[in-house]
């Protein structure tokens, strides 16, 4: 490593330590900010030897860097990202923490890819899903897909693991090669995770018809984009893999959405090497992820934390929680994006039936939604009224990211 | 109302449901069936028929493409036009505002609109994103408006239209007027949805749609408040 990189990511790790120290965060970010500052090429530097995977997509990011994670240390030592810090400067922090690891595994926000596939030189980058998020300061959903598809076609040597089920994942991993001056399309691993969520997905990326769906099949009706063949299957309560062995995954989370991130994460260590049936049993070891799917009990109650961003993770979420007492809470800071319309495009009906109570700086714009929506519920104050409206037992706390962080915060920042 | 039940059409959700524009139709539907209205709501995608015989139509919010093509398919299937010729009330929010216009600009190209409003588009030097709220036209008879803009257009108004409101926050069409009306036709930069935050904005749809003067009062609770917390928002942010 330059000299420069080497002070560079020694002041990194010493900044990272201080913010932990004042507490002032977890110092995931600020001692890679700083390092960049000192080398823009500190996170190339850092990344050069290391066997590296990016994990991308607008949801499922965090908990799939995790079992990837979990998946690949069956080789050696991995260098991960694990609070969800998924920018470059989260990254170089990371990797200089980490020290010298022969493998790493990155999450990344998915407007950085192509940022981050330059830099860091990947041997294989996941492709998660992509789906409405932020809309005030994202990308919208199909320029976002045509970044991704740019990117690939700069880095036809990487080995792309893709989500078969979501016609946009599919046509950015895709993106046609150049026969005439040696460019072959990228090598993909298509996986199937089952996708909730259609709603971003009716019209073609490639040429603007109509996308059909049946089962789990689609097709565009006017050009030759489909659903490709998966080689990794969610099935039951395991996976299958592409010689057609199947392999139970017992998770500590919940939901079929997190199968499908174990498949993933199966999948993505295949890259490099691993056979699912050394690395599966390692997945049952993640029990929370920054937080996600944290139990904690609080005056006889059992609180369980599920993060819900977007539309998609909303209904995951539904899917995930059990019929029992549950807590919303939303607001619309900055990281949240500030329009609240998306509530909208989620049906909270599977929620009749339940005790449901509300809460967050947009609790009113969830009254209005659940009135809707005929969902009774409760307007909350504090998080400690919830729990005071509640009788003992399980608490279901489905939250936005903000509104996760201050509960979090509540309940001393579990993690 | 043109059959037994207000039929509500909401317009290509496939291709204009960018910002929970489902919400307009849910709110209506549930106003108007609180009164005691039959209710019939048809979600028409872009590859089928426009239904000519609704009693609202539902344009919302898209992104550049999907607006462009949106478009493209109103102007091909005549539907919306056949109806508002009949008299129908068209709500557009957005990009489906936009496009009721004579042009708007989308991915850098102009794009020939609906022409059912005296109103033309083209692209503001910066994207407005933010609260929005403005007086509304008093001939109206509504409470403020308040709502949530997320565009990178500017819109002009001709002599045929009148601006829906006056801003006093955000942007709107230009920074002085927001969203535009006329007959039974009306369009607003407002999300939120629009008709979430602006119920008294619903009724007045639904009174075009069935002729009524008046229509029976709701609890309106949960709505108040969210415009309530709206408006001392805007106030804070602007202190």
């Amino acid at each position: 490593m330059p000299l420069r990189a080497k002070v560079a990511s020694s002041v990194s790790r010493t900044a990272a330590a201080l913010s932990r120290a004042a507490g002032r965060g977890d110092g995931s970010v600020i001692g890679g900010w700083i390092g960049l500052k000192i080398d823009p090429d500190l996170l190339a530097h850092l990344s050069a030897g290391r066997a590296i995977a990016l994990v991308s997509g607008t949801n499922g990011k965090t908990t799939t860097t995790r079992l990837t994670s979990a998946a690949v240390g069956v080789l050696g030592r991995v260098a991960t990202n694990s609070f969800g810090a998924n920018m470059p400067s989260g990254h170089t922090s990371a990797l200089a923490k980490a020290g010298s690891t022969p493998y790493a595994v990155l999450e990344v926000d998915e407007h950085y890819l192509a940022q981050v596939l330059e830099a860091t030189e990947p041997h294989v980058v996941a492709l998660l899903n992509l789906s409405r998020d932020q809309l005030d300061r994202a990308k919208e959903v199909a320029m976002m897909a045509q970044l991704w598809r740019a990117a690939l076609v700069r880095h036809t040597d990487v080995r792309v693991v893709a989500n078969a089920d979501d016609p946009l994942v599919v046509w950015a991993a895709t993106p046609p090669g150049d026969p005439a001056r040696g460019i072959n399309p990228p090598h993909v691993t298509w996986f199937s995770a089952g996708q909730r969520w259609h709603d971003d997905s009716w019209v073609c990326p490639e040429c603007g018809s109509t996308i059909q769906r049946s089962g789990e099949q689609w097709w565009c009706t006017g050009c030759p984009l489909r659903r490709p063949e998966p080689h990794w299957v969610v099935e039951d309560e395991g996976v299958l893999d592409p010689t057609g062995a199947w392999h139970k995954v017992s998770l500590q989370l919940p939901g079929k959405v997190n199968l499908g991130n174990a498949a993933t994460a199966l999948a993505v260590a295949a890259e490099f090497g691993v056979r699912p049936v050394d690395a599966v049993s390692r997945l049952g070891i993640v029990t929370s992820v920054a937080g996600r799917y944290a139990q904690v009990d609080k005056d006889g109650r059992n609180i369980r934390l599920l993060l819900a961003k977007n539309p998609a993770s909303w209904l995951e979420a539904f899917d995930m929680a059990d019929d029992a007492p549950t807590l919303l809470s939303i607001n619309a800071r900055d990281p949240d994006g500030l329009d609240t319309s998306w509530l909208y495009d989620v049906d909270f009906a599977p929620l009749r039936g339940r005790q449901v109570l509300i809460t967050g700086d947009r609790a009113y714009d969830l009254a209005v939604r659940l009135d809707v929506n005929d969902v009774p519920f409760q307007h909350v104050r504090t998080f400690d009224d919830a729990l005071r409206s509640v009788p003992p037992g399980r608490l279901e706390v489905i939250a936005n990211y903000t509104a996760f962080q201050d509960i979090r915060a509540e309940l001393d920042r579990v993690i | 109302m043109s059959s037994e039940s207000l039929r509500i059409v909401w317009i290509y959700p496939d291709l204009l449901s960018t910002y929970g524009d489902r919400g307009n139709a849910l709110i209506l539907a549930r106003r108007a069936r609180q009164r005691g209205m039959p209710v019939e709501v048809l979600e028409v995608r872009s590859d089928e028929r426009l239904p000519a015989t609704a009693d609202i139509y539902l344009v919302g919010g898209g992104e550049d493409g999907p607006q462009a093509l949106g478009a493209q398919r109103l102007l091909a299937d005549g539907g919306l036009h056949r109806a508002v010729a009949q008299g129908s009330v068209v709500f557009g929010v957005c990009a489906g505002y936009q496009l009721l216009g004579t042009s708007f600009f989308a991915k850098g190209v102009q794009c020939r609109g609906l022409e059912l409003l005296d109103l033309r588009s083209d692209r503001g030097e910066s994207r407005a994103v933010g609260e929005l709220a403005g007086e509304i036209d008093p001939r109206l008879g509504l409470p403020p408006l308040t709502g949530f803009e997320n565009h990178g257009g500017r819109t002009h108004l001709g002599p045929e239209v009148s601006p829906l409101a006056r801003v006093t926050a955000g942007v709107g069409n230009d920074g002085a007027t927001e969203g535009a009306w006329r007959g039974k036709l009306l369009g607003t930069y407002s999300h939120g949805p629009a008709l979430a935050r602006n119920p008294a904005l619903a009724d007045l749809l639904l009174r075009w749609a069935t002729g009524a003067h008046q229509l029976p009062p709701l609890d309106d609770t949960w709505s108040d408040r969210l415009r309530n917390e709206r408006r001392s928002a805007v106030a804070a942010a602007r202190a």
